[in-house]
């Protein structure tokens, strides 16, 4: 009996499936928790791109480290935060990732490799460059994921840290999420660039285009950069194509994108996808996977009742934060 | 023994080198620092004794310098990257603001950004509108990082080695008309705290609350008032962030008199909010208004003429502190 599909193990597919699970039943609880009122802010549901994250984190080790942006739930939970904080953090709680000052687009937990998520569109990517060099410059052989949308590759921070990531050779692995839209914005609208990962001529670096609702190829293509960024041979650019479901953020900004495309994408659903090719190859059955979606809605219940029953910060407890003193 | 004499950028520059020797975390970037050693030749030689990996020559690129120097700061090293002008440091605007001061906040105190960023803007240089910008009530108007702003070798070795230390991040404002003044720097290690005015002068009848390069306006404009018969305090708060109110407060107090002196623009100046101190802890002792002269709230020109009358000087000084003091209470 094989228990592997393409050259991976039985072990690392249901960790994936299950991650991908995580995310899925998580961000469908936000959208809930959001509407009922419980959760407030700003917030930005991942559902559909499950498999760009889990893909790219898979392939990572536990001491590398990831950046995120204003989507990141699910890199988050990707790289292995406890959805109890990650929840709590969305409440505005003390027990959560950032004690309640971060909220749903900040998330840092270097324990698991979560250092950074930035809000601001393009903002984490030259900071991103920075964490490799420290790696590089202690000689450590960790690596850096930035993720970013397809918006942000139009900013000036992409460019500049590309452009400084290539010519210091820096350990680090940038992931563009390309799911077609900036907000409203069409991709093809607002890039001169044929395909996003044309950009990486420029920069002298392999760019790589890979379904991102496969997670198999997204962590084939996630693990060759990786171990290229680990060998001290440089950064690679990541073009992962996917589609979130839902809108921009948690409310209906209008109508930009045709009905017809978004239920061809949801015909793509990357969990769907990975259940069928596990059962069909009989990697697992559907009672371990059942098992599984099962835990995950537990844990995304515990998650829930955790968030509801912590504390809030108040003005003085966050004050503390502002500087080391 | 007579105490050895610096020139504002060696002291800098032994600040750095020192650090660097203390703090293998330590290392510097920006552009043109490395191999000629920076285009105001603050990190001469430092390149030929530390290396190009601990002195890094960047392209222009101010939004990865600072990006760059925060990513490495939250990682674990200790980067001093520079801004060759300050007027650049805003095409860094997302990474300064939006970035530098907020990280540790946000993460709920689980990171540090112990970065430094050295930045520079002149005086005097004629240079024009974007060659010639101070605008260092901005940043004091960010919480989040430390903001200071040197006016003598002694103070900028001192304030410098405080703030590579210091795990806050800093926006460290030298002064280029200052690079060649020289002052007296001890040879034994010392740092000052971050935080901590400095009464450059004591006096009785006004207190000068003078910025950066005005110090030295101050202290000159001082001893011929005092050859008068007018005793001027000077005080220069040489950080903004942390800002020492206390000094400021309890020289008012002494003197009743308040004038202020600075190269940045009136509205909304560092000035307005010192007079904005006074007003709230020191009203009841002030025996006349207080008096601000600082940079006219128009772009610097680049005609000289015109953008020597554009700063405040030594002369306007001692004629608002004679007029000051007749007009008093
Ligand atoms: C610098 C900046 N400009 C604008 C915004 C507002 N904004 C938030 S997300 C977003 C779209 C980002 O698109 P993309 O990078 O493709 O990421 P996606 O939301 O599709 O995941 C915009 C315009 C911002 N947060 N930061
Ligand atoms: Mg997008």
């Amino acid at each position: 009996m094989t228990y592997d599909l393409d050259g991976l193990s039985k072990e690392l597919l249901l960790d994936m499936y299950y991650k991908m699970m995580l995310i899925r039943r998580f961000e469908e609880k936000v959208v809930e928790m959001y509407r009922a009122g419980e959760i407030p802010g700003i917030a930005h549901g991942y559902i559909g791109e499950e498999g760009v994250a889990v893909g790219v984190c898979s392939a990572l080790r536990r001491d590398d480290y990831i950046l995120s942006t204003h989507r990141g739930h699910g890199h988050s939970l990707a790289k292995g935060i406890d959805p109890k904080h990650l929840m709590a953090e969305l409440y505005g709680k003390k027990t959560g990732v950032c004690k309640g000052i971060g909220g749903s687009m900040h998330s840092t937990e270097p324990e698991v490799g979560v250092i950074f998520s930035s809000a601001i569109v393009g903002g984490n990517i030259p900071i991103a460059v920075g964490v490799a060099l420290a790696f590089k410059m202690r000689r450590e052989d960790r690596v850096v994921v930035s993720f970013f949308g397809d918006g942000a590759t139009n900013t000036g921070a992409f460019h500049e840290a590309l452009n400084l990531a290539s010519v210091w050779k820096l350990p680090i692995v940038f992931v563009c999420e390309n799911n077609f839209y900036a907000i409203s914005m069409h991709v093809s609208k607002s890039t001169s660039a044929k395909e996003i990962v044309d950009r990486a001529v420029s920069y002298n670096m392999p760019g790589v285009v890979v379904d991102g609702n496969d997670v198999i190829a997204v962590y084939n293509a996630a693990a060759a950069a990786v171990n290229r960024a680990r060998k001290g041979e440089g950064p690679t650019l990541i073009e992962a194509r996917t589609y979130r479901w839902l809108d921009h953020g948690m409310y209906y900004l209008g109508k930009y994108r045709p009905e017809d495309e978004v239920v061809m994408w949801k015909q793509k659903c990357p969990i769907r996808t990975l259940r069928d090719r596990l059962l069909i190859k009989g990697i697992a059955t559907e009672v371990e996977l059942n098992s599984l979606d099962e835990k995950v809605v537990h844990e995304v219940d515990e998650a829930i009742r955790f968030a509801r029953e912590s504390a809030e910060p108040d003005l003085d407890f966050v004050k503390q934060f502002v500087y080391v003193r | 023994m007579p105490v050895r004499e610096l020139t504002y950028a060696e002291a800098l520059r032994e600040a750095l080198r020192e650090e660097m020797l203390r703090d293998d975390r330590v290392f510097l970037m920006g552009e043109d620092i490395g191999v000629i050693g920076g285009v105001f030749k603050v990190t001469q030689g430092l390149y030929e004794e530390f290396g190009q990996e601990r002195v890094r020559d960047t392209p222009i690129s101010e939004t990865a310098i600072v990006g760059a120097a925060i990513g490495a700061a939250i990682a674990g090293m200790k980067p001093v990257a520079e801004i060759m002008y300050m007027d650049f440091l805003m095409c860094a605007g997302d990474q300064v603001i939006n970035h530098l001061p907020k990280i540790r906040y946000m993460s709920g105190g689980k990171l540090k950004v112990p970065a430094v960023i050295r930045t520079q803007y002149g005086l005097y240089r004629y240079a024009a509108a974007q060659h010639s910008q101070f605008y260092p009530a901005f940043l004091m108007n960010i919480p989040g990082m430390y903001v200071e702003v040197p006016s003598t070798p002694y103070d900028a070795k001192g304030l410098l080695k405080s703030a590579i230390r210091d795990e806050n991040p800093d926006i460290f404002i030298e002064c280029a008309a200052l690079y060649r003044v020289r002052g007296p720097v001890p040879d034994e290690d010392y740092v000052i705290p971050l935080g901590q005015a400095d009464v450059k002068r004591e006096g009785r009848d006004v207190t000068v609350f003078a910025l950066s390069y005005m110090v030295h306006v101050a202290l000159s404009a001082a001893q011929k008032l005092g050859n008068e018969g007018i005793s001027t305090e000077v005080i220069d708060p040489r950080t903004l962030n942390p800002f020492d109110k206390k000094t400021l407060v309890e020289s008012v107090k002494k003197t009743g008199r308040l004038v202020i002196i600075e190269p940045d623009h009136k509205t909304a100046g560092v000035g307005a909010e010192v007079a904005a101190i006074v007003a709230e802890e020191a009203y009841d002792y002030l025996k006349a208004p207080i008096v601000r002269l600082a940079a006219d709230d128009i772009p610097p020109p680049f005609a000289p003429k015109a953008y020597n009358a554009f700063l405040p000087n030594e002369e306007k000084l001692i004629s608002s502190i004679k007029k000051l003091i007749k007009h008093s209470k």
